[in-house]
């Protein structure tokens, strides 16, 4: 993204944001509530146009729909109603945009048996979806993603509502493919502690603005107190990091108007 | 009691009577294939509801026909039409359509209730809109039942694949550019034809059974999307001819057979999927 800004009717969610995710690397988004941050997926899903800037994914203008991207949505409990298996998630992330009936392929069969053994979900890869835990459907939700071999991979908050165990478990695999298969991933999350072995660089969203950085630049009270505009404080000990910001004083529409604590 | 039972099922000349309504027996298989083919993607995008409320305004639709004096058929396909794009265009999302069906329903069954009142004509035609008649199907009926269901499977085979990704897994579907809301309208369209043609056999209140009940039994006992796809085809088949079958003796209305045939269906496959899930689902390691 070069130059690019967000505009919904007279309200500026960010702008000037110049963000380049490089194949093989691992960058964290990372800011309040209604900042603006999955506003950034969605426009290099092509399903926001940009009000300013332009917008590449491998060096084509956004469209919707790119098999150059994977994409990781947020893990909620999947509609018990609709009786599919983890092998179905996967092979619809192949070829559930075409239209007509699909065909038995062995070709197919065999791609997406490789995408559910790299995430290791090879063991319950044909139960119902349903009754798999959220940290079990996150890994097919990663195998779904990857069986495209996108060149980005797009995660809006895959850890949300996953326990600690399993939120290693899942960033552990994305950084695994990365590594792999030189995808850049850009990850959603409001928590930086999970990801922080992980990432090369963040891009933090606050007050109409995107910083980016590696981590050791941009988690700092200076810097962030000048993105937000008003004193934040950063702790850091033993590769944990926790942002105090008053949000109060912060210049952003939504979220929680109480003083926030992540770690 | 015993007088109950014998009024209820009676094979007397059963011989005789099922080579008179071989027609109705072919519109009962055929219905029965057509609801079990869309009733998966009615589980999936969870529309039972809005199928109670295009029913409803189907029979609004076939009772002002019948008023009129023109083509019940038509009447009843032009109210589902309706019902269908109203509710197409109000999007994916079960929440924001549930009080719009709330409110159509009660409206259409209005309608209809007038119109059926102000209807002069034999009394059997009145009460067949709401509960079923299919012993009366002519040829030509039956031949725009089989065209009906042939359109409704064709563009069912077409848009089944995007269809379903959209319905069980709306957030990537969107990434993945599945234009969702052209595919909701006509789906909800095929649906409507599918409810048009239904109530002819079942009639309005029932419709229900043919197009919800056999997906759910089905559900109950497998997660393979081709698997549920058949065992719904035949628990429909099932029904819908067995009811035809059972109302014959006691020359009743057959939709309470048909019903109680898709009841039992599900009733049967409740404990079945009960002990699979118990057992450990399919080679879950």
């Amino acid at each position: 993204m070069t130059g690019a800004a967000v505009t919904f009717g007279d309200r500026v969610l960010w702008h000037d944001v110049d963000l380049t995710v490089r194949t093989g690397e691992f960058v964290a988004v990372l800011g309040p509530n209604g900042a603006g941050k999955t506003t950034m997926l969605r426009v290099l899903l092509g399903q926001i146009p940009l009000s300013a800037g332009t917008a590449t994914v491998a060096g084509h203008p956004v469209t919707k729909g790119s098999v150059d991207i994977g994409y990781v949505p947020q893990q909620r409990s999947m509609d018990a109603l609709a009786p599919i298996r983890g092998r179905d998630l996967v092979t619809m992330g192949v070829d559930g945009h075409r239209w007509g009936p699909r065909w038995p392929s062995p070709a197919r069969r065999h791609k997406v048996d490789e995408a559910i053994s790299v995430v290791g979900a090879s063991s319950y890869a044909n139960a119902p979806i349903s009754q798999l835990s959220g940290g079990e459907q996150q890994r097919l939700r990663i195998a779904q993603a990857l069986v495209t071999d996108p060149t980005l991979m797009l995660c809006d908050e895959p850890l949300l509502s996953l326990d600690i165990r399993h939120q290693a478990a899942v960033t552990q695999l994305i950084d695994q493919a990365r590594r792999d298969r030189d995808i850049g991933v850009l990850f959603v999350t409001h928590e930086i502690n999970p990801v922080l072995p992980y990432i090369d660089r963040v891009a933090y969203v606050a007050g109409g603005r995107v910083l980016v950085g590696t981590p050791d630049e941009v988690m700092r009270s200076d810097t962030l107190s000048e993105l937000y505009g008003s004193p934040v404080q950063v702790f850091r000990r033993d590769n944990r990091i926790i942002v105090l910001a008053d949000e109060e004083r912060v210049p952003h529409n939504h979220g929680e108007h109480k003083a926030k604590t992540r770690d | 009691m015993t007088d109950f039972f014998t009024s209820v099922i009676s094979f007397d000349n059963f011989g005789q009577l099922v080579p008179l309504v071989s027609g109705s027996i072919m519109a009962g298989i055929v219905l029965g294939v057509l609801a079990g083919l869309i009733g998966p993607m009615i589980h999936a995008r969870d529309l039972a509801f809005a199928v109670h409320g295009t029913s409803e305004l189907s029979f609004a639709g076939a009772s002002v026909a019948l008023y009129f004096g023109v083509s019940v058929t038509s009447g009843a396909v032009a109210g589902s039409l309706i019902a269908a794009v109203i509710l197409g265009m109000l999007g994916v999302r079960a929440k924001d359509r549930n009080a719009s069906i709330g409110i159509m329903l009660p409206f259409g069954m209005g309608i209809g209730v007038l119109f059926l009142s102000l209807y002069k004509g034999r009394s059997s035609n009145k009460f067949g809109l709401l509960t079923g008649q299919i012993v009366a199907v002519d040829t030509t009926q039956l031949a725009t039942l089989c065209a009906v269901s042939a359109f409704v499977a064709i563009a069912l085979a077409i848009i089944w694949r995007p269809l379903f990704f959209a319905s069980v897994d709306p957030a990537v579907a969107k990434a993945r550019g599945i234009p969702m809301r052209t595919l909701s309208i006509v789906f909800m369209v095929l649906l409507g034809l599918t409810t048009a043609m239904a109530i002819q056999l079942v009639g309005a209140l029932l419709v229900l059974s043919l197009l919800i009940t056999p997906t759910a039994a089905a559900a109950k006992v497998t997660a393979t999307p081709t698997t549920l796809c058949l065992l719904s085809i035949v628990f429909a088949v099932i029904a819908a001819v067995g009811g035809i079958l059972l109302s014959l003796g006691p020359g009743l209305p057959i939709s309470p057979y048909v019903t109680t045939i898709s009841f039992v269906t599900y009733l049967v496959c409740l404990p079945i999927g009960a002990l699979r899930r118990r057992r450990g689902w399919s080679r879950r390691a």
